[in-house]
């Protein structure tokens, strides 16, 4: 069995902080770390590999600093990385990222996919079934427990809105995972030895053989127009006095407002 | 597209600095100067007091504006579950009313599975056109099925707008249809406009968990996607005597290669946990204190006709499962009234529920960041608070 994580370096965003004169993000001293789903998926895939055998690789998209995390990847366990990296990948949307990442997991193979739910950064969830389209296999999302695994298919439990669905899907396949699935592992002694001396394999547009036009700023069709910290919300109404009334206050605003 | 700095304008402040996620940016000969690193992300461009710092869109192929201007309408892809249309459709039809008014097009809505009657629902809610395949195909969720007939419809009517629910649904199939045409999706929208000449939809969502707002357009291609919260557009009117036309259409072809073999529903005693769908919504955080804390929760849930939801901290205790998670890692949701008992109000949290209509907080500690997102704040001890309020609750619905 191969599997390919597909990993994003993410600014830790519960640091980020508002510069709320400018409304820029305050960047400065937040550390880099692996895209909080994607651990989850890093521990799928390495107690996948467990017991079936097989090997993992991880892939990730970005600047040069990225290769950071594919090491600490390696360091729990994986066991080859890929950065896809260039000026040509830069200002890339989910479309442009797809299609860069299925690029490369083209070229080394996989039988699974696993990305995380969402990156927290941009939050959106649509790289995970981009790539799987790029690639022409089926996806399932938000899967919370692998049922079953073998060679030939996978049986998974997703997350739905009003409860969950058992789904069967034959390999080679892509899943989304989130946080209910597992608890990730930490690094190994040896792991972090592996981590220092492993190679990252770097990869560009021309070694990947895509165009110019389909990665990076031109191969994305949204942009980012503006970018403004949202404001503060306005009604704003503290209740005081002694408890009993507080909440009779409470009750008769709830009844006015037609909340109850 | 690229990031040049006008050198002549640069005064080597360093402010770019400071903001560049990518540490790209560089301060040498006293002027600041974009490196390799650079990600095009644009953070540096307001941080830059003399306004030095500039876009060049030169390497960006113009498109023809005949080509955009072929696409025309409104589309909403109204999602159904077990045969059931998502409420979100319906509000979605709202919106796109507005938006097809002000491009003077038509507004159509499209529907996989339910009933014909579904469709012609869809009419008295405002849609001019219903596309519907009632196949048995689309009976358990499949991505690759809704992938593929609505890439089909779309490429054959060229509709401008395609919107659907920020739903699990919505959220996991569009990707497909977005990458299968090579157009733009923009996800979780909680506001959208357009431009009446150019027919740019501007697509407004939260990025970094919340703690900052993008416009994002897609000006070169066709159809512009979004998936969009549901329950912050308003529905649109509904009238018995809309006429519409429903079109059917065959799903011959279509292939699924996931299998749905069993569906689960998740109700707890009673309640039910469609977040995204409550009207009323009582969360609990890391101030209840175990498991017991959300019986409490669920009582008054019930009362309210309500569900429970839950901060991160309250999931990681294990005192409740996940799929009550709200926030940036749990659910995005939107209720009428959002009660918080015992959330401190942290941004992964607030990202998740500052759109509610009205947000009540109950907290012991009066400086928790929870009341300045919150419409009624009320300092106590929710031990006391809640069972109170339970109290007096009933009180009042027996007396009426
Ligand atoms: C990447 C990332 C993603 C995250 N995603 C989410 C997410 O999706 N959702 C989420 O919720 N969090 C998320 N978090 C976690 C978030 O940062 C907070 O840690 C979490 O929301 C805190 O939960 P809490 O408010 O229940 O707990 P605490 O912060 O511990 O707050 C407990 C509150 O209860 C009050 N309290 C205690 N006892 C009582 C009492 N008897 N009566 C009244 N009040 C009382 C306290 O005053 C305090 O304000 C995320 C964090 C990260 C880093
Ligand atoms: N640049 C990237 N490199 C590698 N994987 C990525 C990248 N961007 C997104 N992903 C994967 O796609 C998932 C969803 O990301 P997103 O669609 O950006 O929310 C992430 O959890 C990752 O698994």
């Amino acid at each position: 069995m191969k599997i390919a994580v597909c990993i994003k370096q993410v600014p830790d965003t519960a640091e980020v902080r508002i510069n709320r004169e400018t409304g820029t993000l305050i960047r400065e001293g937040v550390p880099s770390i692996i895209n909080p789903y994607d651990t989850h998926a890093i521990e799928a895939a390495l107690s996948i590999r467990e017991m079936l055998g097989g090997t993992v690789c991880a892939v990730t998209m970005g600047p040069p600093q990225a290769e950071a995390s594919l090491r600490e990847a390696i360091s729990l366990g994986v066991d080859e990385a890929f950065l896809v990296t260039g000026r040509e990948f830069a200002g890339a949307d989910t479309l442009a990222t797809a299609c860069a990442l299925s690029g490369v997991i083209k070229k080394i193979g996989a039988d699974l996919i696993i990305c995380g739910k969402q990156a927290i950064d941009g939050d959106t969830a649509q790289v995970g079934p981009e790539v799987a389209e790029f690639l022409d296999i089926p996806h399932v999302s938000y899967v919370k427990k692998i049922i079953e695994v073998n060679a030939e298919s996978i049986k998974v439990e997703r997350m739905m809105d009003d409860g969950s669905d058992i789904v069967e899907a034959g390999l080679p396949a892509l899943i989304t995972v989130v946080r209910e699935l597992n608890t990730p592992r930490l690094p190994s002694l040896k792991g972090k030895m592996n981590a220092k001396k492993a190679e990252i394999k770097k990869m560009g547009a021309a070694e990947l053989g895509l165009p110019p036009e389909v990665v990076g700023f031109n191969g994305s069709p949204t942009q980012v127009k503006k970018i403004f910290t949202p404001g503060p919300r306005g009604g704003r109404k503290q209740l005081e006095g002694p408890l009993e009334e507080q909440i009779d206050a409470l009750i008769n605003e709830l009844l006015e407002k037609k909340c109850l | 597209m690229s990031l040049k700095i006008d050198k002549t304008k640069c005064m080597g402040c360093g402010a770019c600095i400071t903001v560049c996620p990518y540490d790209a940016i560089v301060i040498e000969e006293g002027v600041a100067r974009i490196g390799e690193y650079c990600q095009l992300c644009q953070a540096c461009l307001s941080s830059c007091p003399e306004g030095a710092i500039m876009e060049r869109k030169e390497d960006q192929a113009a498109v023809p504006s005949e080509d955009l201007a072929s696409w025309r309408g409104v589309w909403v892809f109204a999602e159904q579950r077990e045969g059931r249309v998502a409420p979100v459709a319906f509000e979605l039809l709202g919106e796109g009313r507005k938006l097809a008014s002000a491009r003077g097009t038509e507004l159509s809505a499209v529907l996989f599975g339910a009933s014909r009657n579904d469709a012609a629902e869809l009419v008295k809610w405002g849609a001019d056109k219903v596309y519907y395949c009632g196949d048995d195909i689309f009976r358990g969720f499949a991505d690759e099925p809704n992938a593929e007939l609505l890439s089909r419809l779309i490429s054959k009517h060229k509709p401008e707008v395609v919107l659907a629910g920020a739903t699990a649904i919505g959220r996991s199939f569009l990707p497909r249809v977005a990458a299968r045409l090579k157009t733009g999706l923009t996800a979780d929208c909680t506001s959208l406009d357009i431009e009446t000449d150019t027919g740019n939809l501007i697509q407004t969502r939260p990025a970094y968990g919340g703690n900052i707002m993008a416009s994002i357009l897609s000006p070169r291609t066709r159809p512009q996607m979004a998936t969009v919260r549901p329950k912050v557009m308003k529905t649109g009117r509904y009238e018995t005597g809309r006429h519409g036309e429903i079109i059917d259409i065959d799903a011959a072809g279509i292939k699924a290669r996931t299998r749905v073999l069993e569906t689960i529903k998740a109700t707890e005693s009673g309640v039910n946990v469609n977040l995204q769908e409550a009207d009323v919504i009582i969360s609990g955080g890391r101030g209840l204190k175990g498991k017991e804390g959300f019986e409490m929760l669920k009582e008054l849930a019930r009362l309210l006709n309500g569900t429970v939801g839950a901060s991160r901290a309250a999931v990681d205790e294990g005192w409740i499962p996940y799929c009550h998670q709200v926030g940036q890692t749990g659910k995005t949701v939107c209720p009428k009234l959002y009660i918080a008992c015992g959330i401190s109000g942290a941004v992964q949290h607030l990202v998740g529920m500052q759109s509610s209509d009205v947000i009540v907080a109950i907290n012991k500690n009066p400086e928790a960041p929870i009341f300045s997102a919150a419409t009624y704040g009320l300092v106590g001890d929710l031990n006391e608070v809640v069972p109170l309020l339970i109290k007096k609750l009933r009180e009042r619905k027996g007396g009426q």
